[in-house]
């Protein structure tokens, strides 16, 4: 973490609350958020289904604006309720259901950033891009479309298509959602190879434990909604890190730690879902 | 026993092999069964006429409705029908697109725009097309143009409806995505709403085309000089009835083949659907 100090890429979050007015009925989404990211830590992000994960990930992003609060990237404000909020290429969003476009090509997709940027010219980008495909055993697939994809290789074009712009941050909102267990411990290596070759801020999202502990420097668990900050846990397992990991002491330790907070919330959610049934 | 067929079916290289697969696939259960269904179709026909059922003695007998046709293909007259018939359906066709997809994008992209032009739209995109022949015959100084100006009215609104929709189901992921790859607001137009709805758009050209088929005919058979559904009624009025069955064969043969065109440019227009 020592040269990691150095890299761009710090969040901070302050006091941060998103309340949603659809037609006068006000719904409380995120409310008095405050924690920091290191640059190149890899932050994961945990918390019971609909609590607000994801409003705080596109208030970041800057696709949707907070009602309270300001968020810092690496001092810069990037959003508070007065700001003029906005993408930008410094902050890469890999989408929950996958935002591949799917009349482009793998290489289209992955060269569209620089291209779209003027960053690199086209022989440029594909050069790159190639290079990045050959990287993670992709290459062959420069010509195909998306959907003649398995969804695991969708999720590892999508997230190539983020860095190959280089952002500071990249935002996963559940990537791994619907791929099965195997797959998925695949894909963890893979992130994990990627991150190791170049370190960088990430901003995880997840509703699997396993996953933020075997991935994650930093944990933060948020209530039910409105999403508060519950807990922070470190996870102090050295990097980069095996499958084999899982079977030891520490990490048991530390999952056990998460799964009681994230249970505790998940009880609240629930009972909460039967009051409003009710 | 499945395994012994695909092993059999590889040799595919040498000349033989090929004529073998391509026996294969020309004897295929497929067609012989579509075979069989024709051959009950034309046999049933003849029934109806031998066994003089009521209602249907005016039916010609298949060989005759045969032969006209084989006498009227030889005949420039014809083709010419056919000719008036493609360049009408092309006219109106082509002009609904180039009002209707601007108009549909527009009012998906808009939301402000929507609000000031869908109601008007909404009552009249409910009158059916053949409803405009008394006013169309009005406004338009000649029966062309009322002809043109009815297949337009055909596919029109249901490319504007569309082209709608197909900007309102693009996934908001896809704009957010475009933006923090660097996109600007006139690369999301192009490179992300167009493509994006262009499914919907060609589902609509699809639609649209066979109204217009419908509407054409009809407006044919009240209002036009010449053209398939002008021949087709004329032969009804001087009892040449095995015509009408040449003329509505030849109707839907057009209408088929219009709907290739669209689909084939619906396959060129969008690469990324090819193996579906």
């Amino acid at each position: 973490m020592a040269n990691a100090k150095q890299l761009p890429g710090a969040i901070s979050v302050r006091h941060v609350s998103k309340v949603y007015d659809p037609e006068g009925v006000n719904v409380e989404a995120m409310r008095d958020c405050t924690f920091d990211i290191a640059p190149g830590e890899f932050t994961i992000i945990v918390g019971p289904s609909g609590c607000g994960k994801t409003t705080l990930l596109n208030a970041v992003a800057g696709f949707d604006n907070i009602t309270a609060g300001e968020i810092y990237l690496d001092g810069e404000l990037i959003s508070s309720p007065k700001h003029q909020i906005k993408p930008d290429v410094d902050r890469m969003v890999v989408f929950q259901n996958g935002a591949l476009f799917p009349w482009k090509t793998v290489m289209e997709n992955i060269t569209y950033g620089p291209i779209v940027q003027g960053s690199l010219n086209k022989a440029q980008a594909q050069a790159k891009a190639r290079q990045m495909l050959e990287m993670v055993c992709l290459n062959g697939m420069e010509d195909k479309y998306p959907e003649e994809l398995s969804s695991g290789v969708q999720r590892r074009v999508e997230i190539l298509r983020a860095l190959i712009n280089e952002p500071r941050v990249v935002m996963l909102d559940e990537p791994f959602r619907g791929l099965d267990a195997v797959a998925k411990t695949v894909m963890h290596e893979f992130l994990m190879q990627l991150f190791c070759n170049s370190p960088r801020t990430m901003f995880f999202i997840t509703h699997d434990l396993d996953e933020a502990i075997f991935l994650g420097h930093k944990v933060v668990i948020m209530t039910t909604r409105p999403a508060q900050i519950k807990k922070i846990v470190n996870v102090d397992l050295p990097w980069p890190r095996q499958h084999s990991v899982m079977n030891t002491k520490e990490y048991i330790d530390l999952k056990s730690e998460v799964m009681d907070a994230v249970h505790e919330e998940a009880i609240k959610a629930f009972e909460a879902g039967e009051r409003e049934m009710a | 026993m499945s395994n012994s067929t695909s092993i059999a079916m590889r040799p595919a290289k040498t000349p033989s092999g090929q004529l073998n697969i391509l026996c294969k696939k020309l004897f295929s259960m497929k067609n012989l069964r579509g075979l069989i269904s024709c051959v009950v179709f034309v046999a049933l026909w003849q029934m109806v006429i031998v066994f003089d059922i009521p209602y249907l003695k005016n039916l010609p007998f298949p060989h005759d409705v045969a032969a006209n046709a084989a006498s009227s293909a030889v005949t420039l007259e014809y083709w010419m029908h056919w000719a008036l018939s493609l360049f009408r359906i092309f006219v109106g066709f082509i002009i609904a697109q180039l009002l209707g997809v601007p108009l549909g994008l527009a009012m998906g992209i808009s939301k402000t725009f929507k609000e000031f032009s869908f109601p008007a739209f909404e009552i009249l995109r409910p009158i059916p097309p053949i409803a405009w022949i008394p006013l169309a015959i009005l406004f338009w100084p000649t029966r062309e143009l009322s002809i043109y100006f009815l297949v337009f009215i055909g596919a029109f609104y249901i490319q504007v409806i569309n082209s709608m929709q197909g900007v309102q189901n693009i996934s908001v992921n896809l704009k957010w995505a475009a933006f923090s790859l660097g996109a600007k607001p006139k690369d999301i137009f192009w490179r992300i709403l167009l493509p994006g709805s262009l499914p919907s758009i060609i589902t609509g050209m699809t639609v649209g085309m066979g109204v217009a088929w419908n509407v054409l005919i009809a407006a044919e058979m009240i209002a036009a000089k010449g053209g398939l559904g002008r021949t087709t009624w004329e032969s009804y009025t001087n009892h040449n009835i095995p015509f009408i069955v040449v003329g509505m064969v030849s109707i839907g043969l057009a209408g088929s083949l219009c709907s290739v065109l669209v689909r084939w440019v619906g396959k060129k227009a969008m690469p990324w659907t090819k193996k579906f």
